[in-house]
């Protein structure tokens, strides 16, 4: 390859050239404006990829800046890599969930174990030892011809590249719904741990300072992956196979070892990996962050192909690479690192004062531009939105019509695609590498994993209510962060921080900016009132096909800490004898918001009405009383009410730990008491003997708690005999999704 | 006991490995990288799980190459007790220490459960801590766990007391579960003849402390620790 060879290569650069790079006309002008002359080729594909909604933010950069991002207990917060979270003893939670949406429904093996590949790189950059994957999922209705094949491929990936980097995937939550038969979502979620004095920052210092690039070799995969991921899917998306990476967990293994052995000395100034626009993104922000320049020659790089154009290499999404700051005179001491790892080394470039970017290959420079102006002048819109329209509450008629057996009610529900039991997915997940795992998958409301060599123990949930956030953003993606926080109390755990992954539709819609704005409200409203702060985030738009966009689904990954993993409770009935309690508002007397219900939907087939509203404060006090209780040790089994109401919620518990249930407290109720999906609530179960003791605690916490019966044989009854035999609920709930993978197509 | 967990790049179970040995026999274990050449000495070698060299060939074929093993198969020759646990059965039995080889999960996917087993033979270190058809959990993890020799080595192996554990389903704890990988006669670990060379699936190593929800693996390294120290 030669200078000339290149520019053979390279199309003549113009405002159709820039349109298809994916830049406005304005946008395209304003690049001009700020140059002062034509970009080059390579300038242009720079430009466009460091403008792209996936790395610019632009339209929900505004609305982000709303949210809580402090607090006493967070050390980075949204900015860095990951989320930084102190732990006490010196020791901090590095956290961030990212969705890898586009490239998963392309190829869904590679979409998805390059997004795990990408969320550890994240989190490990920044000096953290991952102990805990998770992923939250989204596919299109069973029905839809694709749904099997992408659910087989996403779960096979998270696997393939978790599974061998030796990082438990502790948990995770998988729905299905027609939105998303043209865009699924794919949302992972990595966590790890550092020690406060040992974080890793990515802004860049000391003029002169060598750049190196650490990890595999480039190649001509993902060129122009953030622009893919900037735009709706239409029909031919599919062509755009070539843009999606391909994973390498072997190498991503040894690049951890390597990385956290090189951060062991004091050789590194700072240290990005090369995630979305590669070799672009990494260069740019840290020398943007350090506010210099950086010089790179692009020969000596390594490559997986030959004849690469210098345009190639910055906008390649090749994976498992590190652009590193080493202190001047480190180099040798950070090569022997990466040579004992079998990896590549190469110091590419250095730090200036100039502000420039500058790139040379082939004895010829093909950019010199300021990073700062073109950094800044990122666009940000602050697009037209529309709220929401209210959706009225439903009143009784709904029921009009409604005389199914309790037993066949349930039996369809935990047979139903959202409430099925997902062990297909994770039993091909290894959750007990490392050996920190508390609870295997669907043992508890949150994964828990100690830190390793430590007692303590950190929490980890990811959740979200899309159906609630379609209904109504606010009151939606309040739920979201009061669910997260529930889920965490519900084993005992306090809160921390959380980060959040906001897939939406086409921005440029102003109903689905509305949807945006709404949810960012409900988040923000969410988290000051539950002291619970946005450290990281992501932002996924343009899930769109064809016009038709995902439903809202503002993920939540949320973190807590407990002093020992020991005292976490799971969701399990534990033995028979144990009094079964509601814990939560009982208006109504013990609620009955059937609007949006999983009831609703599977057994009277509406999808209509308002989302149940979320009381912050009451949601406090609950969740604060029943992590007192778990802490004083008077808890058995703790579950959060959520999808399907009590009823459902008492019948988890009793599958899960074998044991059954005698209900009496729901004599002479309505049936929207069983399946209402009221917020804020819990069920425990405790011992007989502690009962009237957690009642008295109660009463003086002003929290309302009752009985609703206790645990009792291997079916769900009561005074009138038999509801349900746990085998009947089991056979629905273990059978659905083995079945419908196995189902022929 | 002295013992010595051989790590290979992409090992990923040898921490779990370190702190199983370390809580059982009060010492740390030696890691030994796969480019060293030499063993120190030590009553008992540990090849871990995980998948060393990403598993890109065969699982374990490459390891099985590396220049350490020369060294373990020397020191297997002498006597000295190898456990190879996962990833570390599927590199001893390229190797040569076990017959039979392991291949893809029947189910082409890979599983990670909690298992019952039965232990087919207590005359071992690794084993005497158990009783003779005694049930136990451990956890799996793998995708390449399908045990295969043809039936006359299974008829043999069983004959002379080679087999170490074998899959079972338990009715009574409502998991009937059995083999999850459709290894050939349910075998999930069998010994050399000499009974001072193991190699299995399970991983007895996440099964020792109140955290795994179990404790059915401590009994394994009790058992050497007796028998070595």
């Amino acid at each position: 390859m030669s200078a000339e060879a290149t520019k053979a290569q390279e199309r003549p650069v113009t405002a159709e050239l820039a349109k298809e790079f994916g830049l406005s006309a304005e946008e395209y002008r304003n690049a001009l404006d700020i140059l002062g002359r034509t970009p080059t080729f390579t300038e242009l594909g720079i430009i466009s990829v460091m403008w792209s909604e996936h790395c610019s933010y632009k339209s929900s950069k505004v609305w982000l800046k709303t949210l809580p991002t402090t607090g006493p207990q967070v050390i980075c917060g949204p900015g860095e890599n990951a989320g930084v979270v102190d732990i006490g003893d010196g020791d901090a939670v590095i956290f961030k969930m990212e969705s890898h949406n586009h490239p998963s429904y392309i190829e869904p093996y590679q979409g998805a174990a390059t997004g795990v590949g990408g969320i550890l790189r994240d989190v490990f950059t920044m000096g953290a030892r991952p102990i805990a994957n998770m992923n939250a999922l989204r596919f299109g209705s069973p029905d839809h011809p694709k749904t099997r094949h992408l659910v087989s491929g996403v779960v096979a990936g998270i696997g393939g590249y978790g599974n061998c980097v030796g990082v438990p995937t502790v948990g995770g939550e998988t729905n299905f719904h027609p939105a998303y038969n043209g865009n699924i979502l794919v949302n992972a979620m990595t966590v790890g741990v550092a020690k406060t004095d040992k974080i890793f920052y990515s802004a860049a210092a000391g003029i002169g300072n060598p750049v190196v690039y650490v990890g595999s070799k480039t190649g001509r995969d993902g060129i122009h992956g953030a622009t893919m991921a900037s735009a709706e899917f239409t029909e031919d998306s599919e062509e755009k196979r070539p843009t999606v990476q391909v994973g390498d967990p072997f190498t991503e293994k040894l690049l951890i070892e390597a990385c956290l052995e090189l951060m062991e000395t004091d050789a590194i100034v700072a240290i990005q990996d090369m995630g979305a626009a590669g070799l672009t993104s990494s260069s740019v922000e840290m020398a943007g962050k350090g506010g210099l320049g950086i010089e790179l020659t692009l020969d000596t790089l390594p490559m997986r192909e030959q004849a690469m154009t210098p345009y190639e290499i910055m906008l390649s999404e090749s994976q498992e690479r590190m652009l590193i700051i080493l202190k001047p005179g480190r180099e040798e001491v950070a090569k022997a690192i990466f040579d004992k790892w079998e990896l590549d080394f190469a110091v590419i470039g250095h730090l200036t004062d100039t502000g420039n970017l500058v790139i040379k290959m082939y004895g010829e420079t093909w950019c010199d531009m300021p990073i700062a102006p073109v950094s800044n002048a990122a666009p940000e819109y602050n697009r037209p939105w529309e709220p929401t329209p209210k959706a009225s509450d439903l009143d009784d008629s709904v029921f009009n019509g409604y005389s199914e057996e309790l037993g066949d009610t349930l039996t369809k529900l935990f047979g139903c695609p959202d409430l099925a039991s997902k062990r297909w997915i994770w039993e091909q997940y290894d959750s007990l590498v490392g050996g920190d795992t508390r609870f295997m998958s669907g043992q508890a409301d949150a994964a828990v994993v100690r830190v390793p060599g430590q007692t303590k123990a950190v929490a980890i949930t990811t959740d979200c209510t899309p159906r609630y956030c379609l209904a109504d953003p606010v009151e939606g993606g309040k739920q979201a962060v009061a669910e997260a926080w529930r889920n965490l109390s519900a084993v005992g755990a306090l809160p921390l921080a959380i980060t959040d992954n906001m897939n939406f539709g086409n921005p440029e819609k102003p109903r689905i900016m509305g949807q945006f704005v709404g949810a960012v409200q409900g988040i923000g409203e969410a988290c000051k009132a539950l002291d619970f702060p946005v450290v990281s985030g992501n932002v996924s738009l343009y899930n769109e096909t064809n016009g038709e966009a995902i439903l809202p689904t503002p993920a939540i990954g949320g973190v807590g800490i407990m002093p020992d993993a020991m005292i976490a409770v799971g969701i399990a009935f534990r033995g028979e004898g144990d009094v079964i309690l509601a814990v939560g508002d009982t208006a109504n007397p013990y609620g009955g918001h059937i609007g949006q219900s999983i009831f609703l939907r599977e057994i009277l087939g509406r999808e209509e009405g308002a989302p149940p509203p979320v009381d912050l404060a009451v949601e406090r006090r609950n969740g604060d009383f029943v992590r007192g209780l778990i802490r004083e040790g008077l808890v058995v089994s703790s579950h959060d009410v959520a999808d399907g109401g009590l009823i459902v919620t008492i019948a988890e518990m009793a599958l899960a730990g074998g044991v059954g249930a005698y209900l009496t407290g729901f004599d002479g109720q309505h049936v929207r008491v069983l399946f209402g999906e009221d917020q804020g609530r819990y069920v425990l179960a405790v011992r007989p003997d502690v009962a009237a003791t957690v009642q008295e605690k109660a009463e003086a916490a002003g929290v309302p708690v009752s009985v609703l019966g206790e645990t009792r044989g291997t079916s769900l009854s009561g005074r009138g005999g038999e509801i349900v035999s746990l085998k009947r609920l089991r056979e629905a709930n273990e059978g659905w999704l083995p079945n419908y993978m196995a189902a022929e197509l | 006991m002295k013992a010595a967990i051989v790590v290979f790049p992409g090992s990923n179970r040898e921490r779990d490995a370190v702190a199983a040995l370390e809580a059982v026999s009060g010492t740390k274990p030696h890691l030994v990288w796969h480019r060293d050449t030499e063993l120190p000495k030590v009553d008992l070698i540990v090849v871990p799980g995980g998948f060393s060299y990403g598993d890109y060939l065969r699982s374990g074929a490459m390891a099985a190459h590396s220049p350490i093993m020369r060294e373990v198969k020397a020191r297997a020759d002498q006597g000295v007790r190898v456990l190879g646990v996962c990833n570390g059965f599927q590199i001893i039995t390229e190797a040569g220490l076990l017959p039979g080889a392991l291949m893809r999960n029947g189910a082409l996917k890979f599983v990670c459960r909690v298992q019952h087993l039965r232990v087919e033979n207590t005359d071992s270190p690794f084993t005497k801590r158990y009783a003779k058809g005694q049930i136990v959990r451990f956890p799996v993890a793998h995708g390449d766990g399908n045990y295969w020799t043809d039936a006359e080595t299974v008829k043999r192996l069983d004959g002379e007391g080679q087999v170490a554990f074998r899959y079972v389903g338990d009715e009574a704890r409502a998991d009937p579960r059995g083999n999850p990988n459709g290894s050939v006669s349910d075998i999930a670990g069998i010994f050399n003849a000499k009974r001072t060379v193991l190699g299995l699936m399970p991983h007895p190593e996440d099964a020792v402390e109140a955290l795994h929800g179990n404790t059915d693996g401590k009994p394994m390294f009790e058992g050497l620790v007796e028998a070595l120290s």
